[in-house]
């Protein structure tokens, strides 16, 4: 993972994200739907807070399974996935070629502070840090990019929306952890908007 | 208590879409049926969280999931449990084994049965506890019953291994 100072800001890849998504199914939490609330809202939106911590890419499994004619979209940060890692096999073992995973990799526990991971402390036998992108791909995901430049932001997100080949495939995406306003944000009452979220994907077919 | 195929035509005739879970030595007997069944899907978990998860993404999709965990697996998933049906309220169904519920000596010392229905009771779920053959019906009504009122449930299989 590359120094704070090299990666890039949440919200400027979010904002790409949001304006390249059409009609994806797009599943947020911690970070990702804090600042998601920030953009105009899509019916197939699902901001998943409350959450349980590393639950939203299982969720957005089910969603994927249930709804193979949708393209469906979770992002999670890269402590959410440590903390569900074999997340990473039963998406594999699954094989929905409709699902993709963006993990936003910031190397901390952003929402309660900014503590680090433990894989971002920690070395590999040769001194190398953790490869989150290398674990998805041994998982068994058709697709693995590592995003970590404006640059090519665009083109990846674009490629990893659209999902031209069968996924499942997952998008490792360097940011820079939010120093200020971190907190998880509310978007307001669960029940009430898994409910519009049920009903919009049973009505935009 | 359930054969393979009494199971599989239980969930059928319920009209369930996937079976997602982790197997026990007693829950396991059942997954070659449903793997093998044109009517559900199975999908294997790595962790029991998981599966309240996934089956809360298949639920609010449009399908009809069941969970099937043992007991203890129960208990490694309460956060992901209590999200999905106290959080967002979905009316989740789980069918979960009991862990050497019939044979206490299969396992001398555990404590799974010492906890298992005060931790379902601490969850808030509305639970059958199928202890005999005489009992298998209770699955299906119990199932009926929960979606009738759009409520979480679950069905507790005794089971007489570890």
């Amino acid at each position: 993972m590359a120094d704070n100072a090299q990666r890039m800001d949440l919200v400027t890849v979010l904002r790409i994200l949001h304006k390249a998504r059409t009609d994806e199914v797009i599943l947020t939490s911690m970070g990702t739907g804090r600042e998601w609330q920030q953009f105009d809202a899509h019916p197939l939106d699902f901001v998943h807070v409350p959450s349980s911590m590393g639950q939203t890419q299982s969720w957005g499994l089910g969603v994927a399974l249930a709804q193979p004619h949708r393209r469906v979209i979770a992002c999670c940060g890269d402590g959410s996935l440590l903390m569900n890692l074999g997340s990473l096999v039963t998406i594999a073992n699954a094989a929905p070629p409709n699902f993709t995973l963006l993990v936003f990799d910031n190397g901390v526990y952003e929402v309660t502070g900014g503590q680090p991971t433990p894989a971002s402390t920690t070395r590999g036998l040769m001194g190398q840090p953790i490869d989150l992108a290398a674990i998805v791909h041994q998982c068994g995901f058709k697709h693995t990019e590592r995003v970590s430049s404006l640059d090519q932001c665009r083109d990846s997100l674009d490629r990893l929306l659209k999902l031209r080949w069968p996924g499942p495939a997952c998008g490792i995406i360097g940011v820079a952890p939010q120093r200020e306003d971190y907190s998880v944000r509310s978007p307001g009452r669960p029940q009430e908007r898994v409910k519009e979220f049920a009903a919009a994907l049973q009505a935009l077919k | 208590m359930f054969t393979p195929g009494e199971f599989t035509d239980a969930l059928q005739s319920l009209g369930v879409t996937h079976v997602v879970g982790v197997p026990d030595s007693t829950l396991g007997e059942w997954m070659p049926a449903i793997f093998h069944s044109k009517h559900l899907r199975l999908v294997t978990v790595c962790r029991e969280g998981e599966a309240w998860g996934v089956a809360a993404g298949l639920f609010v999709g449009g399908a009809k999931p069941v969970v099937l965990i043992q007991c203890t697996g129960l208990f490694e998933s309460g956060d992901a449990l209590r999200n999905a049906i106290h959080d967002y309220g979905l009316p989740l169904f789980g069918i979960i084994g009991y862990r050497s519920y019939l044979n206490q000596s299969s396992l001398p010392g555990d404590t799974a049965r010492i906890f298992t229905e005060p931790i379902i009771n601490a969850w808030q779920l509305d639970t059958v506890l199928i202890d005999s053959p005489e009992k298998k019906s209770l699955l299906a009504e119990h199932y009926r019953t929960c979606a009738e009122q759009q409520q979480p449930g679950i069905a507790l299989i005794a089971e007489g291994r570890a």
